[in-house]
């Protein structure tokens, strides 16, 4: 009996249940701590419960089977991927929370383990990094860089779908350690030997590898995919430098993806050689060298600060255009900056290390280096700020958050740089003011971008505009939170506090810790209001329609189609002739929408079950190595083996839309966009902006 | 699909593709051969031979991109050979800098790991 | 008539194949643009490698645990395996008999799975030797690297079987012959790979 327990569960007992050191040791600060575990154990599994619950209430299994999970729509896709990406953040920035909490009332103890304390800032950072910074990213790519360059889907689309279930099974493997726990303990960056089995042989680290491996593998494949859509997809006539910025962002990034990402594989790997055939790669004894892992993990941790920040570089590029009605400014300039800070992004990862004990003429070759990448970068803050210069400017919510970037970003910026400097580097490294720095360059980069994103593209996607006011105050509640939540951690870190404090004893902490706790609670007060703006927006939906597409009086060619885009994207690929192509249509007094002379039949890829089957696989391959459960490995990697070769005897792999279809839907759009009032800019936060721009040889605002 | 009948120009075509997979193999048996035959049958300096090995190791890669997969200076082959020569810059830098930095650091911290 | 132009490095099917040739620009390029992620993989592999030599720990080293002749003997059947790869694909681009192609196929798949039992056998030797992975941080990274190309060479055998098994069942159609052009990729590729791997680890271990 206890021999097949043992045979089915592993290593998995009670022990794994997040209240066990209660029950085991029942003292007050362990009570504490079960408490809160339990209680995010509890929503996970609630959450869980509630979605099946309206899904068989509902009815809508199958219609979550053949309309979502199983599509190949890019479009799709990609609001899956913002979907978990929004469900990741949301449990991120509860955790930040608890920590700035912890660390408000730390002086001499707080009410959190260690331990739990542990937990918390790694799941903390590789939710953020893994689970909502990519798949954020991926997701808002996904959806808007194939209609940019007009196509209808990405060159892989099955591909596609299969990164979407990597993810989501890494992304599910962390949210099931809150039940089955504990995650590791060993920072994002699970630096050995303190994350070797000698010093830490639970699962808490195992799941971590395993949850960033299917992370890794999805990016991987996505950047590849990507890179090909914008290589040979591209609209007749959408040569390179015709192609908007965001899109060539896109191309960047994706690069990225594909040299990048590599490193960080064999860091795992080989870490999990170490943990589980006793290999001796980064062990204390008989020829390991740990110091190997911190650098292949930072081979692929810079690149990757990149891959998070060019794609927001993208979108604050069509934002400040868009919303100052002019050009982009310096657009050349802009796409050299991207390319040059794409490549330099491989030539600085020892700065993160500058400590370990090389010599002094590495350290400062690496720091010039990393100087050398603020002289791009501030060619595009220059750009963004020029394309602004003499604009008319409308302060709509994507652009609040842009110009809570641009100041912000040069603040981090600047603290980058002092940081690049090797010998000031040794005086600071490791404490807060490192972790100020690149929330510093994450939040007001990374997460105002998307979030600014999401506010620009979701009427285009959801056919109706974002409530504007709750969108205004969120907005502002995450420039001040930001600022109050990360501005004292400077001074933390001047004073010397170190990162990952779960207690100290300095009394001079305790206003900057306070400080910094009060703006944690206002950014979680900013995520709610980011709740309050989708529930209202989606209440008002009818008022803020948008059929005709093009709210904002857009440029590149997602705005041409209707909002929410045909599943074709386009009834017919359009044909480009210059940079904002759009933009120039709508000048040149064609019309926004012509129409075309004839419509074909359009071949779409057909729907397929491989993204959940390797979803299922991948996320019970990686579950079964993490509790040492080798027959479900078996099990599951024969499943997705069988599934893979099975894929290659399909030959149903399209489905056909008959031209009558497309002209009859374009048809029908086009009689509708016809009885729709065109409005000036001074009405574009008014139910009248039924997205039809007034042309500008019409005198609409520009 | 069946057997049929090549034209002229296609089979001059197959006969000239036959012959650069021919001297592919065989510059690559030669490339191999060097160096293994070197390091069993004669007593050359270990300097010396390290460099034959390594000039022939690249010489027979730069053949096996020619002969077998067909890279070639070609216009419409740019992208491909763009992205093979991006990916050799990647390397350069992540293999170089891995090596420059390590033995930098056993020479520093751990002279027992110096070969 | 004039010659297709070829659209991507490798095999290029040219005007016989219309459809073939069209669909196989973005697959094939795609492909590539894979193994070169996966080229950077062995690449980080190779510099590992390099910086354990000196971690041995007083275990066997690589002048003890390396046999020239066998290397060797890897080394041939990979790079014939190759060369009968290049046959079958002329075969495919030149619409040969079906049989031949088959044939030329079918010893790959031989030329592989003989290179993986001799592998195998190697490491067999290996371990009777003393020469585990767990031993120390330089068999380690020899047992990263080398098996790892192991398995990308059983892999590309999985595929090849499964292309066969496509072969009989829909033909030599469009989506059969992609597939081949890309495993013809990743073959030479792997056979490029091992250049490094008897080069850098055999030949240079056992001088």
């Amino acid at each position: 009996m206890n021999h097949w327990a043992e045979w089915l569960l592993g290593r998995l007992d009670w022990s794994a249940l997040p209240f066990w050191d209660a029950i085991v040791d029942p003292t007050t600060k362990n009570i504490v701590n079960a408490i809160i575990a339990s209680g995010a154990g509890a929503m996970v599994i609630l959450g869980g419960l509630i979605a099946i619950g309206v899904l068989t209430w509902t009815r809508r299994w199958r219609w979550l089977w053949s309309e979502w999970l199983t599509s190949p729509d890019h479009k799709k896709i990609g609001i899956m991927f913002i979907v978990i990406a929004l469900v990741m953040l949301a449990r991120a920035v509860i955790e930040a929370v608890f920590m700035r909490l912890q660390q408000a009332v730390g002086l001499g103890g707080g009410f959190l383990t260690a331990e739990h304390f542990g937990q918390l800032f790694t799941t903390h950072g590789t939710i953020m990094v893994f689970f909502m910074a990519m798949p954020f990213l991926t997701g808002i790519i996904n959806y808007v860089m194939p209609l940019q360059i007009g196509t209808r889907d990405l060159s892989f689309p099955v591909m596609n779908s299969v990164s979407l279930g990597l993810t989501a099974a890494g992304a599910a493997l962390v949210m099931v350690s809150l039940i089955l726990a504990p995650f590791s303990t060993g920072g994002w960056s699970g630096y050995p030997s303190f994350t070797e089995s000698a010093a830490n042989p639970g699962a808490g680290v195992d799941y971590w590898i395993w949850a960033v491996t299917l992370s890794t593998l999805s990016s991987t494949l996505t950047g590849i995919n990507f890179a090909v859509t914008i290589y040979k997809k591209r609209a007749p006539g959408m040569s390179w430098f015709r192609l908007p910025l965001f899109t060539w962002t896109a191309l960047c990034t994706a690069i990225l993806m594909i040299f990048g990402m590599p490193p960080l594989t064999v860091a795992t790997a080989l870490l999990a050689l170490d943990r589980y055939l006793d290999f001796h790669f980064f062990t204390a004894d008989l020829g390991g060298n740990m110091m190997n892992y911190v650098n292949l993990f930072w081979a692929f941790g810079h690149p990757e600060v990149y891959i998070l920040i060019l794609p927001a570089f993208g979108i604050f590029s069509e934002i400040f255009s868009t919303f100052s009605g002019k050009k982009l400014y310096g657009y050349g300039a802009l796409v050299i900056a991207t390319m040059a800070i794409a490549v330099l992004s491989f030539t600085v990862w020892l700065h993160h290390f500058f400590t370990m004990g090389q010599s002094a003429h590495i350290n400062a070759i690496f720091g010039i280096a990393t100087m050398l990448i603020g002289i791009p970068t501030g060619v595009k803050v220059y750009d963004w700020m020029l394309t602004m210069f003499r604009g008319r400017i409308r302060f709509a919510v994507p652009m609040i958050y842009a110009v809570g970037f641009i100041i912000l970003f040069a603040i981090g910026g600047l603290t980058g740089i002092i940081l690049a400097v090797p010998s000031v580097d040794y005086q600071i490294h490791n404490s807060l003011f490192l972790v100020a720095h690149f929330h510093n360059m994450l939040i007001p980069g990374l997460l105002f971008g998307m979030l600014g994103g999401t506010n620009f593209w979701f009427p285009k996607a959801f056919g109706f505009r974002l409530e504007e006011r709750w969108g205004r105050r969120a907005a502002l509640c995450w420039i001040v939170g930001f600022m109050l939540a990360f501005f004292p951690l400077y001074a933390l870190g001047v004073l010397g506090m170190p990162r990952r404090s779960a207690a100290f004893f300095e009394p001079a902490y305790l206003p900057w810790t306070l400080a910094a706790a009060v703006g944690a609670l206002i950014i979680l007060l900013a995520m709610l209001l980011l709740l309050i703006q989708l529930w209202v927006s989606i209440r008002d939906r009818d008022t803020n329609r948008v059929p005709a597409g093009d709210p904002w009086d857009g440029r590149s060619l997602e705005w041409s189609v209707s909002a929410p885009p045909p599943e074709y994207n386009f009834p017919v690929i359009p044909e480009v002739h210059s940079r904002d192509a759009y933009m120039r249509q709508k000048e040149n007094g064609r019309g926004a929408h012509p129409r075309p002379d004839e419509y074909t039949d359009i071949v779409m890829p057909a729907n397929s079950a491989m993204g959940p089957i390797m979803a299922a696989t991948g996320f019970l391959i990686a579950f079964g190595l993490t509790w040492y459960e080798w027959w479900l490995v078996a099990a599951a990697g024969i499943v997705s083996l069988i599934a893979l070769v099975a894929r290659g005897y399909v030959r149903q792999r399209t489905r056909t839309i008959p031209a009558q279809t497309v002209r009859r839907e374009h048809e029908a759009w086009l009689e509708r966009v016809s009885r729709i009032r065109p409005v000036s800019r001074r009405e574009e936060q008014t139910p009248a902006n039924q997205g039809l721009a007034m042309s500008p040889l019409e005198g609409a605002i520009q | 699909m069946s057997h049929r009948q090549l034209s002229e120009q296609e089979a001059q075509e197959k006969s000239s593709e036959l012959r650069t997979y021919l001297w592919g193999f065989g510059l690559a048996l030669v490339l191999t051969l060097i160096p293994f035959g070197l390091a069993a049958y004669t007593q050359t300096a270990a300097r010396t031979l390290y460099i034959v090995i390594a000039v022939c190791a690249v010489i027979q890669v730069v053949v096996h991109f020619r002969f077998f997969l067909h890279i070639t200076l070609a216009r419409n082959k740019r992208e491909d050979l763009q992205l093979i020569l991006f990916t050799v810059l990647i390397l350069t830098i992540m293999v170089g800098g891995t090596l420059w930095i390590l033995f930098n650091l056993y020479y520093r911290m751990m002279p027992a790991m110096l070969p | 008539m004039t010659a297709t132009p070829s659209r991507h490095p490798g095999l290029n099917l040219g005007h016989a194949h219309g459809d073939a040739h069209e669909a196989s620009e973005e697959f094939v390029f795609g492909f590539w643009v894979f193994m070169m992620s996966d080229l950077i993989l062995f690449g980080l592999l190779f510099a590992t490698y390099v910086t354990m030599l000196g971690g041995t720990a007083g275990g066997p080293g690589p002048g003890e645990l390396f046999e020239l002749k066998s290397a060797f003997i890897e080394t041939m059947l990979l790079l014939v395996s190759s060369f009968t790869f290049g046959m079958a694909s002329l075969a495919l681009k030149y619409r040969t008999d079906r049989k031949v192609l088959v044939a030329w196929l079918l010893v790959t798949l031989l030329l592989g799975l003989g290179f993986l039992a001799h592998e195998l056998y190697d490491f067999h030797k290996m371990f009777t030797e003393g020469g585990v992975p767990s031993r120390s941080g330089f068999l380690s990274a020899f047992f990263a690297l080398v098996p790892l190309h192991g398995l990308h060479v059983t892999g590309a055998c999985i595929w090849l079987i499964a292309l066969l098994g496509q072969i009989a069942v829909h033909g030599l159609d469009t989506p059969t012959k992609t597939g081949l052009m890309r495993l013809a990729i990743l073959w030479h590729f792997l056979d490029v790979v091992w250049i490094g791997i008897f080069s850098l680890v055999y030949l240079g271990g056992i001088v």
